[in-house]
C-alpha cells in the first residue's frame, strides 16, 4: 500500500522525547527553538552558520507565505534552513540532528568530500534515524556557491534545504561590494506524497495551461491533431506549477515583498541557487544586465546577459551594478510561466519594484521531440514562434565558415568528418538559414517511437513512450521559451571556465545513457530501467578514468541531471575552457555530453534532479573504484 | 555512534589520498590530429567525436559495496531496500466513478453507474470495474462486476484478463480478456471479449474523448458497442451488433477529482436484439437526458 502520510502524523511527544534523549546523550547546547518548540511556526528566511562545527536540527512545523500555509520541514526553525558559510581549506564538522519521527539525511550538493558523508541513504550511508546525529567531518577543498538538501523521501519539497557558500582561500577572482543569496524554491500546501500520486494517476493534473478549444495558443488545427495523434501534450512544460506552488525567494513568496538593499554604484553579487523540487526559473532584472561569473560554484569568464534559465539544482553567480537610486525587480518566472518568485533590489527601504507580467506560456516543438535535425526536403528545421529553433542541424553549404571562429584553424589539417558542427560557436547566425514552416500534418506520420534507434543497453518497454529520432546537441539552446526573446539569454556554450586546463586528457572511453520516460504513466528512468529495477548494479568506473558520457533525452521534458561527488565538464565547444558543472540540463529530444575524470572513489548517486522524476525511478548509482595501492 | 564516526574519518582520509603515480600512457593517443598545426584554444572539443582510439577500458563490475565497508552491510541493508522501493516501485490505489448519473427518459426515470479502479505498480495491477443500470421503482436491470489482472504491454495499453460476474437476471460468470488504453488522437478505449459459463461469446467496445473547452469545461463524446456471436434469448441479446450507445456529456471540473456533468445519450438495440426488445414490450430506441458526476480519488 502506498501510504499517504497525514500532515498531522508528526507526534509531538515523540519529538520532544527524542529531543530530550538527544540532549541527554550528547550534551549539546540546545537553542531555545529546538527545546520543544517544534510543531510551532516556522520562520521564513534563514540565519547563517559558520565555524569548525555546524549544527543542523531537522524538525517540523507550520509554514506560511501569503495566503498559503501548511506543514513544513524546517532546519534550525527556518525555511530555507541556515546558510552555511565556510572557507576553502578549513576543517569542518557538519552535524545533522534528526528531530523528525522518520529517517532523514542531508546531501551537500556540489561538495567534494569522502563519499560516506555525501548523504544519500541506501547508497552512501544508512540514513539518520529519528533522534540520531550524523557528523560529516572533512576538509573543504573548493570555493563557490552550493546548497544542501534532504535526500530522504520527498522531504526536500517540504522545506528541507538551504544554501552553502564557501569563500576562497586566496583573493576572490570576482570583485564585488555586496552580495545577496537568492535561493529559489517552491512551497505547496499539498503533501508531496499526494502530489506524486496525482502525477501518477492523472496526466497534466497540475496544469491550468492545457490546450483547449478556446486557448490563445498560436497553433493550427493540423498541429493540434498531430499532437493528439501522438498522444502528447505540447503544453507539458512543468509537471507541477502554480497555483499548486507558491514560488519563493529565500522562503518568501511574492506577497511577502522581500527587499534586498543596494547602494548606487555598488557591484552586487547575486548567488542564485535553484533549490526547488520541480521548477526551472527564468531570471531577469528588467533594466539591469547580469554578468555571469560562476556556474555551479565554478568560476567562469564573465559573460553579460539579460536573462538566464536556471535548471533545478543549478547555481549561477551574477554581478549586477545599478548606478542610480531606485528599485529593480528580481523576477524569477517559472519556465511554464504560470507563476513568479519575486524580490526587489532596492536602494530605499519600502520601495517596491514593478514586476513584469507573466509572458505567454511556451509550447513544445518538433525539435523537443527529437525531430529537429530531420531533413524535411525543404530545408525547414524549426518551427518559428513555437519555441525551439534548430540549434544544431544545419546545411553546411549555407554556412559561412569564416564567421564561425574557424578563421585561425588550418582546415587542411583537420578531419572534418569527426567534427560535429552542432557544437559550433553560438554566435553563428542560425536565423540566416532559410526556414519555411514545415508541414506539421506530415510530421504526424513520422515514427515517435522507433525503438530500433536505441542501443542494446536500453530496455524497451511500456516505460518508454518516445525515442528521439535525431537527437542533436542543444547545449546552445537557452531554454524552453527563451529562444526568441528580444534580448541576450545565457546558454551553455557561452560558459567558459575562468582558468584554462592544459592537462585535459582525451576520453579513455565513451558511454551513452538514454533518459527515458512515459508521460502518461509518469514513469521515468535511465535506459528504460528504473532505480528499483537496477538496484545494486551501479554504473562502474575505474579510478581516474576519463570518460565521455553522452546523455540522450528520449523524452519531451528537460531533465537536470546531477552527478554527486565530482564535477564533470560540459562538452560545449570551449576546448580547454569547458565549464565544470555538477548538474547539466539535457533539453527535450536532444543530447548533452560531458567528460568526467573519475578520481573520487566510492559510490555516488546520479539522477534527474526533478524530485518526482527521481522518485519515480530516474536515478542510478555510480561506483568508482578505490585506487589499488592507496 | 562515536567510534563509527571515528572509523569513517579514518576511511575518509584514506579515500582522499591522491594517487600521484598514475600512468597516463593510455591517454596519449591523439594520433588522428597534428597538434602542432592547431590552435587549441579555438578548437572545439566535439560531442560526437569518438574517443581517441584507445582500447576501450573494460569496466569493473559488482554490486554497490563502498558504504558497506564503512557503515556495515547490515546497517546499509534496510536503507538500500527502502531506496529501491521508493524509487520506482511505488504502489497506488485509484478509484474512479466515470459515470454516476440520473437518467431522465420516456417512461420511468433511471440511473446508471460505471466505476473502475486499481491497486498496483506501473506494470502490474489488480483492476476492478463495475457497471449497472436500472429504472426507479423496478429491480436493478443490469449489474456486473469484474476483477482483472492488468499488465502494461505498451506505452499506452494494458492487457487485462480475469472474470466478470453478472449480478442480475439469469446470473452468469464470464472469462474476460481485454485491452484498455489510449489510442492515437487521445481516445480512451476499453475493448473486451467475454466467454460465459454457458459458452456464449460477447464483446464490448467503449471509446471516450475529452474535448477541453476551457481549463475547467470538458465536452465528452462517448460511444459503446456490444456485440454477440450468437443469440442469447434469455438475455434479450441478438447475434451481431446487440446494441449501440452514443452519448455527449458536458462536465465542469470544480477540481479535476470532482466534476458534475449534464448530457444526452441515445441507445439503440439492433438486429435480433431489437426484435427481442419489441417482443418484451420495450422500446428498442431510448433517449436519456442525464445529469451526473465524475469523480476519482
Amino acid at each position: 500500500m502506498y501510504m499517504i502520510k497525514s500532515n498531522l502524523a508528526i507526534s509531538r511527544r515523540n519529538m520532544i522525547g527524542s529531543l530530550a534523549a538527544l540532549a541527554g546523550t550528547t550534551a549539546l547546547p540546545m537553542p531555545a527553538w529546538a527545546m520543544g518548540k517544534m510543531g510551532g511556526r516556522v520562520r521564513n528566511g534563514m540565519d547563517q552558520l559558520s565555524g569548525p562545527d555546524v549544527d543542523l536540527h531537522v524538525g517540523s512545523g507550520l509554514f506560511r507565505t501569503g495566503s498559503r500555509s501548511g506543514h513544513a520541514i524546517a532546519v534550525n526553525g527556518t525555511v530555507p534552513g541556515p546558510l552555511i558559510r565556510l572557507r576553502e581549506g578549513q576543517d569542518v564538522r557538519l552535524n545533522v540532528h534528526n528531530m523528525l519521527d522518520e529517517d532523514s539525511s542531508v546531501h551537500w550538493h556540489g561538495l567534494l568530500l569522502p563519499f560516506q558523508f555525501d548523504g544519500v541513504p541506501g547508497i552512501s550511508f544508512p540514513g539518520i534515524k529519528p533522534g540520531e546525529r550524523f557528523t560529516a567531518p572533512f576538509k573543504v577543498r573548493q570555493h563557490g556557491t552550493y546548497w544542501w538538501h534532504s535526500h530522504s523521501g520527498l522531504q526536500e519539497q517540504m522545506g528541507h534545504y538551504g544554501p552553502l557558500i564557501i569563500d576562497p582561500a586566496g583573493p576572490d577572482p570576482v570583485q564585488y561590494d555586496r552580495e545577496h543569496v537568492i535561493l529559489l524554491s517552491e512551497f505547496a500546501a499539498m503533501h508531496p506524497h499526494e502530489i506524486m500520486k496525482k502525477l501518477k494517476v492523472s496526466e497534466g493534473y497540475f496544469s491550468r495551461q492545457k490546450a483547449s478549444a478556446t486557448d490563445d495558443y498560436d497553433f493550427s488545427g493540423a498541429e493540434r491533431r498531430m499532437w493528439g495523434r501522438m498522444r502528447m501534450m505540447p503544453t507539458d512544460i512543468a509537471d507541477v506549477s502554480a497555483p499548486t506552488y507558491t514560488y519563493m525567494i529565500n522562503g518568501h513568496g511574492p506577497d511577502d515583498g522581500l527587499e534586498l538593499p543596494f547602494s548606487p554604484g555598488e557591484r552586487v553579487r547575486l548567488r542564485i541557487i535553484n533549490g526547488s523540487a520541480m521548477t526551472f526559473f527564468n531570471i531577469r532584472l528588467p533594466g539591469l544586465p547580469m554578468t555571469v561569473v560562476q556556474a555551479d560554484g565554478q568560476d567562469v569568464q564573465p559573460v553579460e546577459v539579460d536573462e538566464l534559465q536556471i535548471g533545478v539544482a543549478e547555481t549561477y553567480d551574477v554581478i549586477v551594478q545599478p548606478t542610480k537610486e531606485g528599485a529593480f525587480a528580481l523576477a524569477a518566472e517559472s519556465m511554464d510561466r504560470s507563476g513568479m518568485a519575486q524580490a526587489t533590489l532596492t536602494s530605499q527601504p519600502g520601495r517596491q519594484a514593478e514586476f513584469p507580467a507573466l509572458r505567454d506560456p511556451p509550447l513544445l516543438s518538433m525539435t523537443d521531440m527529437g525531430h529537429g535535425g530531420m531533413d524535411h526536403g525543404n530545408g525547414a528545421h524549426g518551427h518559428e514562434g513555437h519555441g525551439a529553433k534548430p540549434a544544431a542541424a544545419m546545411d553546411h553549404s549555407q554556412m559561412d565558415h569564416g564567421k564561425m571562429g574557424h578563421g585561425k584553424m588550418d582546415h587542411s589539417q583537420m578531419d572534418h568528418s569527426k567534427m560535429s558542427h552542432g557544437a559550433m560557436k553560438p554566435d553563428t547566425n542560425l536565423g540566416a538559414a532559410p526556414m519555411d514552416n514545415h508541414d506539421m500534418a506530415n510530421m504526424g506520420g513520422m515514427k515517435m517511437r522507433d525503438t530500433s534507434l536505441l542501443p542494446d543497453s536500453v530496455k524497451v518497454g511500456p516505460g518508454i513512450d518516445m525515442v528521439a529520432m535525431n537527437p542533436m546537441d542543444r547545449t546552445g539552446f537557452p531554454g524552453l521559451g527563451l529562444d526568441n526573446v528580444p534580448h541576450r539569454v545565457l546558454n551553455y556554450r557561452m560558459l567558459k571556465s575562468l582558468k584554462m586546463d592544459h592537462h585535459k586528457r582525451s576520453p579513455d572511453r565513451e558511454m551513452q545513457l538514454h533518459l527515458t520516460g512515459n508521460m502518461e504513466r509518469y514513469m521515468w528512468s535511465f535506459d528504460g530501467k528504473k532505480m528499483s529495477a537496477v538496484g545494486d548494479d551501479p554504473i562502474r568506473f575505474r579510478y581516474d578514468e576519463r570518460v565521455r558520457v553522452k546523455l540522450v533525452n528520449d523524452t519531451m521534458m528537460a531533465h537536470p541531471i546531477h552527478l554527486h561527488g565530482m564535477f564533470f565538464e560540459v562538452v560545449n565547444g570551449q576546448g580547454h575552457h569547458q565549464p565544470k558543472k555538477h548538474t547539466v540540463i539535457v533539453q527535450p529530444g536532444s543530447s548533452a555530453t560531458f567528460d568526467v575524470t573519475t578520481d573520487e572513489p566510492g559510490d555516488w548517486a546520479f539522477h534527474c534532479h526533478l524530485l518526482y522524476h527521481m522518485h519515480a525511478g530516474m536515478m542510478q548509482a555510480v561506483s568508482i573504484e578505490f585506487p589499488k595501492d592507496a | 555512534m562515536m567510534h563509527r564516526i571515528f572509523a569513517a574519518l579514518l576511511a575518509g582520509s584514506t579515500a582522499t589520498t591522491p594517487l600521484l603515480a598514475q600512468s597516463h600512457d593510455q591517454h596519449q593517443n591523439h594520433s588522428a590530429m597534428d597538434h602542432s598545426q592547431m590552435d587549441h584554444s579555438r578548437m572545439d572539443d566535439q560531442p560526437d567525436q569518438p574517443a581517441a582510439e584507445a582500447p576501450e577500458a573494460e569496466s569493473p563490475s559488482g554490486p554497490l559495496k563502498a558504504a558497506d565497508a564503512i557503515w556495515g552491510a547490515e546497517e546499509m541493508l534496510a536503507s538500500r531496500e527502502a531506496l529501491y522501493d521508493e524509487h520506482g516501485d511505488m504502489m497506488l490505489f485509484w478509484f474512479q466513478g466515470d459515470r454516476a448519473e440520473y437518467r431522465v427518459r420516456a417512461g420511468e426515470d433511471g440511473y446508471l453507474w460505471d466505476v473502475q479502479g486499481y491497486y498496483g505498480g506501473d506494470i502490474n495491477k489488480f483492476w476492478f470495474k463495475s457497471e449497472g443500470e436500472g429504472s426507479f421503482g423496478e429491480p436493478i436491470e443490469d449489474a456486473e462486476i469484474q476483477a482483472l489482472y492488468s499488465r502494461a504491454i505498451a506505452p499506452f495499453f494494458d492487457l487485462q484478463a480475469g472474470v466478470r460476474q453478472d449480478l442480475t437476471g439469469p446470473t452468469r460468470t464470464h472469462a474476460v480478456v481485454g485491452i484498455q488504453g489510449l489510442v492515437p488522437y487521445m481516445f480512451e478505449v476499453d475493448a473486451a471479449a467475454f466467454l460465459s459459463d454457458k459458452g456464449d461469446l460477447t464483446a464490448r467496445i467503449e471509446a471516450e474523448y475529452d474535448q477541453r473547452l476551457t481549463q475547467s469545461l470538458v465536452l465528452q463524446p462517448r460511444a459503446e458497442i456490444n456485440l454477440a456471436a450468437q443469440d442469447i434469448p434469455e438475455l434479450g441479446v441478438g447475434a451481431g451488433i446487440d446494441n449501440l450507445e452514443l452519448g455527449l456529456r458536458l462536465r465542469y471540473e470544480i477540481v479535476p477529482e470532482f466534476a458534475p456533468y449534464i448530457g444526452i445519450e441515445q441507445e439503440w438495440k439492433l438486429g435480433d436484439s431489437r426484435d427481442f426488445a419489441r417482443t418484451a414490450g420495450e422500446d428498442p430506441s431510448v433517449t436519456n437526458y442525464v445529469v451526473g458526476v465524475r469523480f476519482w480519488f
